[in-house]
């Protein structure tokens, strides 16, 4: 085991409150999560569940005026804890993010080139040095005529091609940590699976460390090595991808798997969750998805479960021992 | 008529915007109460060609027919317009765009009723609540504002609107893509009911072949404009025969996928 | 997907010219926003009110009391012809405010036709109708509106006729935008799969829709045309005396300036200033309002 290694991200215990007019409005509570080094994990939910604010964290991009408890360690630092140079530091060297539009992420009016080696020559490195390596970086990503396209503007790519750029930026600074923010929604399949095959090569060859935000269940399931499921600014299950998605052990993770259409010739149709997802703020006293589960019980609406060790993983259910029947 | 004149009938449909061709011949028939999924990625035309058939493009060739009826041209006069809205009606993709924000979801639904057919107030009224009802919408909803309701119940309100005209055919366009999975998975069972106590024929667009699996009967792949591929769902999921159905097929993430796979097929794409 | 209405007030003229007034939004909507609708409604009681509150009559001359300063009997003081200052600010608030009423109120009501069928029809129509506008801009309002009192005369008719020729396109182009904008989203298209004809989803969908930014758009016009046509009456081409009117009276009370009395000129001055800054606070505040409700 690597236990003794620093991992490459920990959230520990993590909750975000905004302040409100009458009360604060809690975003996430008890958000606990760790990233080893080389290993993709995924962080999965719907619409209010709080992923895209727990993967924000990471780089310290919280909504103004929000308080924050618990910790967020990146190599064994908090950043939290950081002031605004330090954040800074983070962004260009351990941690890198890719977002999911990646026209927000990149200025349109400086070229290609300026944007890829800015970080580099901010570290010192000399320019022709520079523009060397952000040749072989958008080489790696597959990008034709890396050398011709340094020189050309973000409106000159497509949608796919301009996310390949980003993520060559991403790589440059050789983080130990990338944060993947539903990196291929706005993509077309076929160009999704052109990304992910970069993202997970590069990945795995670097021994980058991946925290990958999706709200899709299929794709956590064919590129994570274990996945994290959120609910109402909660983790209510975590487990490695094959036990979680062959034993899910709590009735959202379950609902959610049953409730995704299948592609496969002999998948099931997909079954509907009644009612719809809540963020932590609307979310009732006690178990949040009560309400919307078919195995709750009086005490569910009443006692808020704890994450807890069930078989390899964690869940958040107080009947998560009596195995949960899809 | 006999209901097998009945069917949506779509030949060599064609649309250019400048130098560049959106929708190249494009045909198929749709069966009265049969359900087609229009399968493609961005820029494939599938959008344009649905456009088309609700009278929201005007096509540059080729001919569209219902029950034998041509609607390639725009509508002369109000009460072929009327006539024509009676027999397709459209989803569209985004449920915070696709309503008034100014009206009620009541009266959203109660003025596709006055505008198409006479009825006393009370025998109005009655047919709003059953078609909300049908969708899965009380009164509460009925009195309120889209501003107050959330995606999924908003694109159950743009359901009922398209189903107060009484359409034979319904054109769903990108309808669930926008929907939490678990709102997504109410809504597409929701259509599978309509479908079975309606027998409304559904024109389901999406780039989503998992969906496409779960509420079609056949489907239609589009390329560039193009039709590449076309026949039973399940036969071309199955067993695609067009090496780009089979790169969209190899693209679906799931679990034990290898993203590599979509890279091979797209070689042999050339 | 957020459709702000802030690309086409600031593709206005009007604004451009006079972007001084937009810099006072940084003050906040709140307090200041309130304050200026305060005063619009003060403003438009005394307009109302004027013979009720006025103490004196504004016209009757009593040479023997020219410029005599502020006192009990004139709270203002009175003009070089002896008439109440006040009394005269009173009655120029109703000028003041008719005139840009009616050039406000015909040129949204055009504007708003020239840019919603304009938008609607798209095409050959749009074509013409956005090529008439840009014509319709390079023409000066100032100096359409001294021709036009060659023409007609002096008088309100004619600097009333030619604001609104120099507005109408201002509004349209404001209109053509959002209403193109508007018409591209999918309520509006399905109102035309449902069958209604154009003109109906025009005035019952798309009309009260982008009313709002249009009403918005026409409060600061409201303040701009204010200022232009006390500027044609300081000419010499608006009103004519003996009228009660702000721009005039300044006109009438710039050669007191010399004489040591500051009021003649500066209390109209001070009464244009508060109503065009009033207009323009309640103009971008409603504008502000809009934005935030459209994101």
């Amino acid at each position: 085991m690597t236990e003794y290694e620093t991992p490459a991200l920990e959230i520990d215990g993590l909750g975000v409150r905004l302040p409100g007019e009458q009360a604060a409005r809690p975003i996430l509570d008890g958000v606990t999560l760790r990233v080893r080094a080389g290993e993709t994990v995924g962080l999965v939910g719907e619409s209010g569940s709080g992923k895209s604010v727990a993967c924000r964290s990471v780089l310290g991009l919280l909504p103004p005026r929000a308080r924050t408890s618990g910790e967020v360690q990146v190599a064994g630092r908090d950043v939290l804890a950081m002031n605004r140079a330090e954040l800074a530091g983070l962004r260009a060297g351990q941690v890198a993010m890719i977002f999911q539009d990646p026209r927000a992420s990149v200025n349109p009016l400086r070229r290609v080139g300026d944007f890829l080696t800015e970080g580099l020559r901010g570290a010192g490195t000399p320019a022709a040095a520079a523009e060397n390596r952000a040749e072989e970086l958008l080489d790696a990503v597959g990008i034709r005529d890396p050398r011709g396209a340094l020189r050309r503007y973000p409106h000159q790519f497509s949608g796919g091609m301009l996310q390949r750029v980003v993520i060559a930026a991403a790589l440059a600074g050789e983080p130990a940590l990338l944060v993947a923010d539903e990196p291929t929604t706005a993509l077309d399949v076929t160009t999704q699976a052109e990304i992910i095959a970069i993202l997970t090569r590069l990945q795995a060859a670097r021994g980058t460390g991946m925290l990958f935000v999706t709200h899709d269940l299929e794709l956590a399931s064919a590129i994570c090595d274990r996945v994290y499921v959120m609910y109402a600014g909660r983790i209510v299950e975590t487990n490695g991808t094959d036990a979680l998605f062959d034993r899910p052990r709590h009735p959202y993770t379950a609902g959610l798997l049953a409730c995704t259409p299948h592609i496969e010739a002999a998948a099931a149709a997909p079954r509907p969750i009644p009612g719809r997802p809540v963020s932590l703020a609307e979310a009732p006293p006690g178990c949040a998805f009560a309400a919307r589960c078919a195995h709750a019980q009086p005490r569910c609406s009443e006692e808020t479960p704890e994450l807890a060790h069930h078989g390899d993983g964690l869940a958040a259910c107080h009947r998560a021992d009596e195995g949960i029947k899809l | 008529m006999t209901g097998a004149t009945e069917e949506l009938v779509v030949q060599r449909l064609r649309k250019r915007y400048g130098d560049h061709t959106a929708v190249k011949d494009v045909s198929f028939t749709l069966p009265p109460g049969s359900s087609l999924g229009i399968v493609g990625e961005s820029g494939s035309g599938k959008t344009t060609t649905v456009r088309m058939l609700v009278g929201l493009e005007r096509p540059d060739g080729g001919t569209i027919r219902i029950g034998g009826r041509d609607r390639s041209a725009p509508a002369r006069g109000r009460a072929e317009r009327l006539a024509r809205a009676r027999e397709i009606q459209m989803v569209f993709q985004d449920p915070y765009l696709s309503l008034d924000p100014r009206v009620t979801v009541g009266q959203c639904v109660e003025e596709v009723l006055r505008l198409h057919f006479p009825m006393e107030t009370t025998a109005r009224r009655e047919r709003v609540a059953e078609l909300l009802d049908q969708v899965g919408l009380g009164e509460r909803e009925a009195a309120a504002l889209p501003g107050k309701l959330s995606g999924g119940q908003r694109q159950r309100v743009a359901i009922a609107r398209a189903l107060a005209a009484e359409p034979r055919v319904l054109v769903l366009d990108e309808a669930v893509a926008a929907l939490d999975v678990s709102i997504q998975a109410q809504v597409l069972e929701l259509l599978g009911t309509i479908r079975r106590e309606v027998g409304i024929g559904f024109l389901f667009v999406t780039h989503d072949l998992a969906v496409v699996r779960h509420i079609t009967d056949e489907v239609m792949v589009l390329r560039e404009g193009q039709v590449v591929e076309a026949g039973p769902t399940a036969g071309i999921l199955d067993a695609p025969h067009h090496p780009y159905t089979r790169l969209l097929l190899s693209s679906v993430p799931r679990r034990g996928w290898n993203p590599g796979d979509a890279a091979a097929a797209r070689r042999s794409l050339g | 997907m957020t459709t702000t209405v802030s690309p086409a007030p600031p593709s206005s003229g009007a604004l451009r010219r006079r972007r001084g007034l937009g810099g006072l939004r940084v003050l906040g909507q709140g307090p200041l926003f309130t304050a200026g609708v305060v005063v619009l409604a003060v403003l438009v009681l005394i307009a109302v009110l004027a013979p009720v509150l006025a103490p004196y009559d504004p016209d009757v001359l009593d040479l023997s009391a020219s410029l005599t300063g502020t006192s009990g009997d004139h709270l203002l003081g009175t003009d070089q012809s002896g008439r109440d200052i006040l009394s005269r600010l009173i009655h120029g608030a109703r000028t003041g405010l008719l005139g840009p009423l009616l050039v406000v109120g015909v040129s949204t009501l055009l504007g708003t036709l020239i840019g919603m069928v304009a938008a609607w029809r798209g095409g050959w129509a749009d074509a013409l109708l956005s090529r008439s506008m840009d014509l319709a801009f390079a023409i000066p309002g100032l100096l359409l509106a001294i021709l036009l009192v060659a023409v007609l005369g002096s008088g309100m008719a004619a600097p009333v006729i030619a604001m609104a020729v120099a507005y109408t396109p201002y509004v349209g182009r404001l209109v053509r935008g959002i209403a193109r904008q508007e018409k591209a989203r999918a309520y509006i298209e399905s109102y035309r799969v449902q069958g209604w004809s154009g003109w109906t989803i025009c005035l019952r969908h798309l009309l009260p829709n982008i009313a709002p930014t249009v009403f918005a758009q026409s409060a600061m016009n409201f303040g701009y045309v204010l200022m232009d046509l006390a500027a044609l009456s300081f000419l010499g081409f608006g009103v004519q005396p003996p009228t009660a009117d702000w721009g005039a009276m300044i006109n009438e009370g710039q050669s007191a300036i010399q004489q040591g009395a500051m009021l003649p000129a500066l209390a109209p001055s001070a009464c244009i200033v508060l109503a065009v800054v009033a207009f323009g606070i309640v103009g971008e505040g409603l504008a502000d309002r809009i934005a935030k409700r459209e994101r």
